[in-house]
Parts: structure tokens; C-alpha cells; sequence
């Protein structure tokens, strides 16, 4: 037995946590500020000065919105993101519905397929497709006049974009749609069955009113998703300015930073809706039923053959795209001289410098995995796990999905903004590797954050009270429970910052230093130089990376999940 | 929800009040500019600016290294109206050390801004007149020229049936509509000595209307000068407008490419060096452009360009130029180019650039 001192005590720590977790606590939001709050408020702020650096109100909107050729983009960005989201879900939903309510064989092979373009640039996506319907492509040659048929799409331009973005934007599209499928209550199939409904009519009436929010929800990030892209319209947007490019062109090309932040910000807008939308429907998802039955897919061959052809069409389209940039890197001169030769792949020549980039972005990556996920795995704990004050946690809790919202160009220009100027502190990081990684765990917290919190939330809060009572300190019990039992969940994160690092342009274009060229922006240079074979060979570089990456940690989640069964199975 | 909305809410508001607070402290913090810049560190370390080629770079540098093991160069390479737009842009704080290899006619523009510090460097006698500053010191020296060329797809105009063009004359024929690619004079130095050349040849409203036919048959406008050559070669577009080097190193990777000077002349501009304007100028930025116009790296040059700004009987014409390449060259004003240098592009802006929007 404890004194009763111990026990108020012990209620006490408990309610606010201990001296170290509100210290812990504090740091992580004063951590997250200078990520995220901070560097905006820098961007605002510029939005609203001229040239100079003179304030000057709203006279940049003002611009913008009175500059035909600015207004022009902003038109042709909310065009080709409305077609490319309305589209993704529509195919998304397909290839979804064929994953989980059809008998198609193959489906893992499918699933891996539609994944595989999460490992490439969208930089990559353009260049594929300029090399099959670009004007020397295969398609629009009919593989260089072999075939009979010639098809000519018109690639540059809208038509690139929106093709070039739906490929980027589906298999998001679809991971969302497999989820809310999964979820469905097989009951409600069967009365309407028995109430006389016919297919189509059980169709529009049960299957989707039960995946609306998930709808809704891929409809907004494939929307944010292309109307933030950068990398697609650069390749194979020809004369067709969008507001990324456009942004690019008034900081890069220009040197106008007030017009850049004010484009930034416009371009926030339809991320940060999304972002409202997203938060909105994820608060309303959990409503199936406890007594729900799991769907039970019947015998149906004339469904399964269609959707069978259809996901064959579609991962054929994935497969076809890859591998014509694998073979364009490795072809002498396209088309003129189809000799095998790995020429491309010597970078000294072009505008990639050398193989350099590919060694600083794996660098980089490998930073940002390690550092971005201890530093979300211990916000996610300190958030869900501690006791610290709730007002502290909530909004460390924004803060933490607040990047969702914010597009990489723009956390981007807010980082020159905010480190670039002498004044801060923080100054030195500028032109170093450090920036880089900063930006992107700031880029891509909130993903591997929501990762780490929902394996946490797993966990019976019981383990922490025991540990408690039994007076073993929180960080040991973190080290030696909570941190093993989420292993699955930390890889997961680790993952998902490293891909990410090694194929994202957007926020790193403004921040690397001329030492520290990145593979993708490299990519972006070579694209620009008309070196299109070299950043082909670059993409091929980065996407063998990614899919090695998936495969240790597949095979290392394949060993934790062997060994940790037999006493997870005990547990339940 | 409510909570979460609340706090939300809240974060917005704090968001704007610092917002309103931040525009008007923030002016007086001197800015540098996008990438490429260290925080001032180990003296033995200069930064370049430089629009050379990057295929180029590497070769032209080895000899530098070679003599100067212990400083580091920092190269930022970018086209050349976005190496110009930069070096404006930290003005008032300048990042650059030297300026290597860029357009005389935007190291005019610096000048006219007041950014170079004069400095004659050693062998700067050896420089032709007409490619160095008259000025003493020099504000700026060059080191060779180079001039609008073709790259012309030979094989892709075949299957057409078509002539290879000649002159700029033969460039607005309809039957080469949408198969032309020409480099943007805002981003590219050699999409502006190009229409700046025309500019001179013609005169500016022959020029301008010349432009505007030869917009009928431009597929579409790049931001580099290399693009169009390449694009030629790849077959993508068949005539790029581009410059001499790189249409015939197209032409020598074994793209089906001819290359063609007009027969009207080429515009031309001089790629140069210059000192920036700093607080501290370093002995190494000197150093380089001392070197920079030494024997080694000239050379150099000249495997790349046919004009070199060193009075030189050796040097030799490098393949694939015509036999005589200064009489390509078109009689060119580079001081009234660098005056009338933003003219020209917001002119060319507002005619073209809304143009390629339309589609």
C-alpha cells in the first residue's frame, strides 16, 4: 500500500501529466510553429508586399485577378482539376468495386499495380505519355509504323494534363473507394433484395448512399491533388499555364515574390476546402452498424469478365506507361536509333549534372524517414497518450493535420520566405540538406501523424495506467510496449516519408541549394533542357528505389507479423 | 468537432492579426534569393552564376580545379533571363560572387543598375575590342559569341515532303504551321538575341510584324534555348530555332539533324564575365575570372564555339560551322540591346505569351 501523498499525487500528474510531458508538450507545439504556422504568416505577409518588399494591401490580388493571363490559369487549373477528379473517382470507384464486391482473379496483382504509380514522379507520368502519344510516340506513330494505326490525341496541353493527372490522381482515388466498400452491411442488401428492388436499383439506393463520404471525400483529394501538381503540366501542358507552373514561373522565372505568394495562397484555397470537407465527412464515416454483416460477393461471371477486362485495361495502361519510360531510358536515339545503350545514364552530360541528385535525394529521404517519423511517432503519443492540457493537444492536434491542407509549392515559397530572412535564428539551416528535410516532414506530417495515431489509439489506454501504478516511468513504457507493439505502424511511416521525399518537387524546388540538386528537381531541369531520355533514366532511378524500399519493408513487416502472431492471437 | 472547430477558428484569427503585423515589419529584412545560396562561410568558397551549358561546365572547369584544389565553386546554372531575374532580385543582396558565361547584353542591364564592380583581369588585352567593355577597369569581358541557328529535322520533313529552311524568310512559309519550336526571349538569352537580332536586321516594326506571322507556325515556345534543337532531334517538333552549339551537337549524337544559319545573319550576343558588386570581394572571385579568360579554358571554348573573344590567329573553326562564322553575324548595337532589352520582352509578353494560353 502507498502513502495517501502518493495517491493525490498521482491524480494530479495524471490530470496534466508530468512536469516532462508538458515540457515535451510545449516543445512539440513550438516544433510544429516553426514547421508550419510560422513559415505561413511569413507567406501571408508577403502576399501583401511588392517588389521591394513595400507593403502594399491587397494590390497583388488586385493584379491578379485583373492580369487576363494570370486569371487564364486559375481558369485552366479549375478545368483540368474538375475533369481529372470527376474521372478518378469514376475509375477509382471501378477498379474499387472489381477489388472488393467481384470474383475477378488476380486481385493482388491488380491492387500492386494501381499502387505503383504512388512510387514515381508525376514528372515521370508526363514523360511516359509523351513517349506514347507525344508527337514521336508509340501510339501516335502506330509503334513506329509497324501497326496500320496511327492515333493522335493531341497530347500537349489539357488533354496531356488530364490524362497525365487522372493516372497520377486514381489510385488514390481508389485506396479510399476500397475502404469505404469494405464497410458495408450485407443486410441491407438482402431486404432490399427481398423488398423487390432490382440490381440498379439496389445500386443507386444501398451501394451509394454507403460509400458517399468515401465519394466525396476522393472526389476532393483527387481534386487538390492535380490542381496543386506541378510536375504533369510542366512535361505536358505545352502552352497550357497553370497555376503551379505559373507560380514557378513568377518566383523562378521572374524573381516576383509577392505575386508568387499570392498565387500560393489562391492555390490553398480549393486544399484548405477539401481539408474542411475531408474533416467533416471523416466525423461522420463510423456509422456501420455493430450487427452489420460483411458483403458477400454472389457468382456472377458476365460482371466479373467486365470488370476483369476493364482492370485489365486499366493496370495494362499503368504497365504500358512504366515500361515505356524503363525502355525510352535505354534507347540510343528515339526513334531514330533503337540500339540498346545506357548512355542516358550518365548524367554528366545533361542538365542533371551527374548522379549526384540521385545520391543527395536518397540522403535526404533517409533523413526524413528517420527523423520525420520519431519526431510524428512521439507528437502522435504525446497527443493521444498523455494527459497534458486538452487545449495544448487540440491544438497540437490541428497543427499536426493542418498540412493536409497545404499544398508543397507553398509550404515551399513560406520556407524561403521565412528561413531566407537574415533575422532568424534559424538562418544557418538555409542552403543546407537540413531545409530540405524540415520541408518535407513538414510536407508530409500529417499522413504518417494519422498513421501513428490510429495504431496508438489500438492500444488499451490499461497499459499506461499499469505502467502508472506499477511507478514505471511513461518513456520506459513507450520504449519497451508501446513503441514494439506500433512497430508495423512505424515502418509504415518510415515508408511513406522516404517515397515521398525521393518523388516530391513542389516543395523542395525553391529551397535546394546548388550543391544539393535533388533527383526530381533534376528531373524537372532536364525536362526543361529538352533532355527528355536522361530524366526518363532519372525516373527509372527513383521508382527502382521506391519499389526496393516497399519490398524490405514488406518483407520486414512479413517477419514482425510471423513472429508477433502467436501471442497477438492469444490476446483476443 | 466543435472543439476541433474551435480551435480552428481560432488559429485563423491569429493568422491574420500576426499576418497584418508581419507586412510591416518585414520590409526592412534584407532577403536573399531561391536556391542555390550559403550562408557565408569558409572563405575559400565563391559562388558562380553562369547561363553556360551544362554539358559544358564540368569540362571548361577542370583546369580551374586542377590550379585551385582548395576553393570550392559553387555553380547555379539556370537560362539566362532566369540567372538575369535572379541577380536583380538580390540586388540589394547579392549572393553571387562572379557572373560567368552569361549574355553581355544582361550583364549590361546589371551594369545599368549599378551591380558590377569594375576589374580588368589579367589578359584582359588579349580580348577582341568589340567583346570586352570599353570602360576601364572593365565592367565586363567576354569570352565568345554565339548566334541563332536552326535544327532541322531532315528525316521527319522527308516524310512530309518538305525543304529544309534557309533564311527566316522561308520560316513563315504555311506549309511549316505548328511545326516550329522557338525558345521564350524572356527566360532564354538565346530566344532574345534572336528576336533581338531580327529587331536590328529589320528594323522594330518589320520585326514585330515579321514575329507575328512566324507565330502562326510556332508549335510552341520553350523556356530554354536548347530545347528546340533537341526537340528537332527527337523529331518531336522538326524545326527548332536554337543556336549554333547545340544544333550540332544534336547533329553529332546522331539525330537525323541539319543545321542551318539563315542566310539573312544571325543575331548574336556575347556570353561574358563580370565582378559583382559586395561588400566583400573575395581574391578568389577574381582569381576565377582571371582564369576564365586564360589559355586553358579558352581553348576550351573553342571546342564549343567557332567565335572567340581572344585575338587568336590559332583558333580554329570547330566542325560543323560554316566557313566563315563572323560573317554570319548580323552588324549588332549590344548596348542598345541591353536598353531597349525590357521593351522587347514586355512587347514580345503581351503579344505571344497570351497567345500560347488560348488553346
Amino acid at each position: 500500500m502507498r502513502p495517501a501523498k502518493w495517491h493525490t499525487a498521482l491524480t494530479l500528474k495524471r490530470r496534466n501529466g508530468s512536469l516532462f510531458e508538458r515540457l515535451a508538450m510545449l516543445l512539440l507545439l513550438a516544433g510544429l510553429s516553426v514547421m508550419i504556422l510560422l513559415p505561413l504568416f511569413s507567406l501571408f505577409s508577403k502576399a501583401v508586399t511588392n517588389k521591394q518588399g513595400e507593403y502594399n494591401g491587397l494590390d497583388n490580388f488586385i493584379d491578379y485577378f485583373s492580369t487576363p493571363a494570370l486569371l487564364n490559369s486559375l481558369q485552366h487549373t479549375v478545368y483540368v482539376s474538375l475533369l481529372t477528379a470527376v474521372l478518378s473517382v469514376f475509375l477509382g470507384f471501378l477498379f474499387a468495386y472489381a477489388l472488393t464486391r467481384t470474383n475477378i482473379p488476380g486481385k493482388m496483382f491488380f491492387k500492386t499495380v494501381s499502387l505503383l504509380m504512388l512510387f514515381a514522379p508525376t514528372m515521370m507520368v508526363g514523360i511516359g505519355l509523351t513517349y506514347l502519344f507525344g508527337n514521336q510516340g508509340l501510339i501516335t506513330t502506330g509503334f513506329f509504323d509497324a501497326l496500320p494505326l496511327h492515333w493522335d490525341i493531341g497530347l500537349y496541353g489539357p488533354t496531356g494534363i488530364v490524362i497525365a493527372e487522372v493516372l497520377y490522381t486514381f489510385p488514390q482515388a481508389c485506396l479510399i473507394l476500397v475502404v469505404s466498400l469494405s464497410f458495408s452491411d450485407f443486410n441491407l442488401y438482402e431486404a432490399a433484395k427481398t423488398m423487390g428492388a432490382g440490381k440498379g436499383r439496389i445500386f443507386l439506393t444501398v451501394t451509394i448512399p454507403s460509400v458517399k463520404y468515401g465519394l466525396i471525400s476522393s472526389f476532393f483529394v483527387c481534386f487538390t491533388l492535380a490542381f496543386t501538381d506541378f510536375g504533369a503540366p510542366q512535361v505536358v501542358g505545352g502552352g497550357y499555364n497553370v497555376l503551379a507552373t505559373e507560380i514557378y514561373k513568377q518566383v523562378i522565372g521572374q524573381q516576383n515574390m509577392g505575386m508568387g505568394a499570392t498565387v500560393g495562397i489562391i492555390l490553398t484555397l480549393p486544399a484548405i476546402l477539401a481539408f474542411i470537407v475531408d474533416r467533416f465527412v471523416t466525423s461522420r464515416q463510423h456509422a456501420v452498424s455493430a450487427r452489420a454483416v460483411p458483403y458477400r460477393i454472389t457468382a456472377n461471371r458476365k460482371r466479373d469478365g467486365v470488370f476483369l477486362s476493364l482492370c485489365l485495361i486499366m493496370a495494362g495502361m499503368i504497365l504500358l506507361l512504366i515500361g515505356t519510360v524503363f525502355a525510352a531510358s535505354v534507347i540510343k536515339i528515339w526513334p531514330y536509333n533503337l540500339a540498346f545503350s545506357l548512355k542516358h545514364y550518365d548524367f554528366s552530360k545533361v542538365a542533371g549534372g551527374s548522379l549526384q541528385p540521385f545520391w543527395t535525394s536518397l540522403r535526404m529521404s533517409a533523413w526524413t524517414a528517420l527523423i520525420g517519423t520519431v519526431v510524428t511517432f512521439v507528437g502522435a503519443y504525446l497527443i493521444e497518450k498523455t494527459k497534458t492540457f486538452p487545449v495544448l493537444r487540440q491544438a497540437g492536434y490541428f497543427l499536426s493535420i493542418l498540412p493536409l491542407a497545404l499544398p508543397g509549392i507553398v509550404l515551399g515559397l513560406s520556407y524561403i520566405f521565412f528561413f531566407n530572412k537574415e533575422s532568424n535564428p534559424m538562418h544557418g539551416i538555409y542552403g543546407t540538406i537540413w531545409i530540405l528535410v524540415l520541408a518535407n516532414i513538414a510536407h508530409f506530417y500529417s499522413v504518417a501523424f494519422v498513421t501513428a495515431t490510429s495504431a496508438l489509439k489500438k492500444l488499451d489506454r490499461e497499459i499506461e495506467t499499469a505502467s502508472d501504478s506499477l511507478g514505471v516511468p511513461r518513456y520506459k513504457t513507450l520504449l519497451r510496449v508501446t513503441i514494439p507493439l506500433c512497430l508495423p505502424a512505424v515502418l509504415e511511416m518510415a515508408m511513406y516519408f522516404f517515397i515521398n521525399s525521393m518523388v516530391t518537387v513542389s516543395a523542395v524546388m525553391f529551397l535546394y541549394a546548388a550543391d544539393l540538386k535533388l533527383a526530381s528537381v533534376s528531373i524537372v531541369n532536364m525536362e526543361d533542357a529538352g533532355d527528355i531520355a536522361p530524366a526518363a533514366a532519372m525516373s527509372a532511378l527513383i521508382v527502382l528505389t521506391n519499389i526496393g524500399i516497399r519490398l524490405l519493408y514488406e518483407a520486414i513487416t512479413h517477419q514482425i507479423k510471423k513472429r508477433t502472431h502467436a501471442w497477438q492471437t492469444r490476446e483476443h | 468537432m466543435k472543439k476541433w472547430m474551435g480551435t480552428a477558428l481560432a488559429t485563423v484569427l491569429i493568422i491574420s492579426a500576426l499576418t497584418a503585423c508581419g507586412g510591416k515589419t518585414n520590409n526592412t529584412n534584407g532577403e536573399q534569393g531561391v536556391n542555390g545560396n550559403k550562408p557565408a562561410g569558409a572563405s575559400s568558397e565563391i559562388t558562380v552564376y553562369t547561363a553556360l551549358e551544362d554539358d559544358q561546365i564540368q569540362t571548361y572547369l577542370e583546369s580551374y580545379k586542377a590550379a585551385n584544389p582548395n576553393v570550392k565553386v559553387n555553380i547555379v546554372r539556370d537560362s539566362t533571363g532566369v540567372i538575369t531575374a535572379k541577380l536583380l532580385a538580390e540586388k540589394d543582396n547579392p549572393v553571387a560572387d562572379v557572373v560567368w558565361g552569361t549574355a553581355a547584353t544582361s550583364l549590361l542591364v546589371l551594369d545599368q543598375n549599378k551591380m558590377l564592380e569594375g576589374y580588368s583581369p589579367k589578359g584582359i588585352e588579349n580580348i577582341q575590342p568589340e567583346f570586352k567593355d570599353t570602360q576601364e577597369p572593365a565592367h565586363w569581358v567576354g569570352i565568345d559569341a554565339w548566334e541563332t541557328a536552326f535544327a532541322v529535322n531532315t528525316a521527319e520533313l522527308e516524310k512530309k515532303g518538305l525543304e529544309v529552311p534557309k533564311s527566316y524568310a522561308d520560316l513563315i512559309k504555311p506549309e511549316y504551321k505548328g511545326m516550329i519550336v522557338m525558345p521564350n526571349p524572356a527566360s532564354s538569352g538565346t530566344g532574345f538575341l534572336t528576336v533581338n537580332g531580327l529587331q536590328q536586321l529589320m528594323g522594330d516594326s518589320e520585326a514585330w510584324s515579321y514575329l507575328d506571322k512566324l507565330d502562326q507556325n510556332i508549335a510552341v515556345y520553350t523556356e530554354s534555348g536548347s530545347k528546340p534543337a533537341k526537340m528537332a532531334g527527337t523529331g518531336e517538333y522538326p524545326i527548332g530555332i536554337s543556336f549554333g552549339y547545340r544544333a550540332i551537337q544534336e547533329k553529332k549524337g546522331g539525330a537525323p539533324v541539319e543545321v542551318v544559319f539563315p542566310t539573312e545573319g544571325s543575331g548574336w550576343d556575347v556570353e561574358a564575365n563580370a565582378l559583382i558588386k559586395k561588400d566583400t570581394i573575395k581574391p578568389e572571385a577574381k582569381a576565377f575570372l582571371d582564369w576564365a579568360i586564360s589559355e586553358e579554358p579558352m581553348k576550351k571554348y573553342n571546342e564549343n564555339y567557332a567565335i572567340l573573344a581572344m585575338k587568336s590567329d590559332s583558333s580554329v573553326i570547330p566542325e560543323g560551322y560554316s566557313k566563315d562564322p563572323i560573317s554570319q553575324l548580323i552588324k549588332l548595337n549590344l548596348n542598345k540591346a541591353a536598353e531597349n532589352r525590357d521593351a522587347t520582352l514586355a512587347e514580345w509578353t503581351k503579344r505571344y505569351e497570351a497567345k500560347s494560353e488560348k488553346q
